[in-house]
């Protein structure tokens, strides 16, 4: 699937019905799912859990391969990305108890690591609201935030001046914005 | 309702940086895993000579199926084929 087949779908299907999708066999809604929540899974463990790599790895398998094998036993669809972070959660604090005893230290900031989770969700309800622009928007909008390239860079990848990536990024994240009001997701009172 | 800002909203695209694509790949490729393991198993059930072959080189026989052996490929098949 390419990338724009893969946030067609992201749009077209909630969570709930991917989920279902997924233990009706479908292989490709299982190929979504994982689009879907890979970033999300991956920043539990190396951002609120601060796993190296290596470490971050093993637990990234493991939670999509016990998503895989036990989805039947999610009671409601709609609660998948809970159930993840979760199950990510336990598994990094299973590495953690494992681990040296450098890692023991980490292991007491797990209410660091809980902000860090809500800030996630947070940016994992940005992401939605951007799979919901067209493609280029998501994908220029991506590939400076998220990825973190230059505007050269992003400019050479999409054959565009700079001064015209710059006038875009604008453009969309003012769409964005749009976006987000339109789904009644404010910011949160700070 | 207080709204997001632009720069806000940068900033919070960039907590979620996408995860290594091999890493996604694999991820990914489970039920595919999942069907080439499943695969060996029932050969194996019915085919006395290839479960012994099975069992003394896991790895060669997850590669004849196509299912990247990788440490826990190799011990799923180990469990199945013990049960």
């Amino acid at each position: 699937m390419d990338s724009v087949q893969a946030m067609s779908m992201r749009v077209e299907l909630t969570d709930a019905q991917l989920v279902a999708r997924c233990r009706a066999g479908d292989n490709e809604a299982w190929r979504e799912l994982v689009d879907r929540f890979s970033r999300y899974v991956y920043a539990i463990a190396v951002q609120a859990f601060r796993l190296p790599e290596p470490d971050a790895e093993d637990v990234f398998q493991e939670v999509f391969a016990r998503a895989y094998e036990h989805l039947h036993k999610l009671r409601d669809d709609e609660a998948i990305r809970p159930w993840l972070a979760q199950l990510t959660r336990r598994l990094c604090i299973d590495r953690l108890r494992a681990g040296s005893a450098e890692h023991l230290e980490d292991e007491l900031d797990v209410v660091d690591a809980e902000d860090t989770i809500e800030k996630l969700d947070e940016s994992l309800a940005v992401h939605e609201a951007l799979a919901a622009l067209t493609g280029n928007c998501q994908e220029i909008l991506d590939r400076f935030f998220a990825r973190d390239e230059s505007y050269r860079t992003i400019g050479n990848a999409l054959d565009l001046p700079s001064g015209t990536v710059a006038s875009r990024i604008s453009r969309c994240l003012t769409k964005l914005r749009s976006e987000m009001e339109g789904r009644n997701l404010g910011a949160p009172a700070s | 309702m207080a709204a997001y800002n632009e720069e806000k909203l940068g900033e919070i695209l960039g907590a979620l940086p996408p995860a290594p694509e091999a890493w996604v790949r694999a991820a990914q490729d489970l039920p595919l895993k999942r069907q080439g393991l499943d695969e060996i198993v029932e050969r194996a059930d019915a085919d006395e000579e290839y479960r012994r072959r099975v069992i003394e080189n896991p790895v060669a026989a997850l590669e004849e199926a196509e299912v990247v052996a990788h440490a826990d490929a190799v011990e799923i098949l180990r469990r199945r084929l013990d049960k």
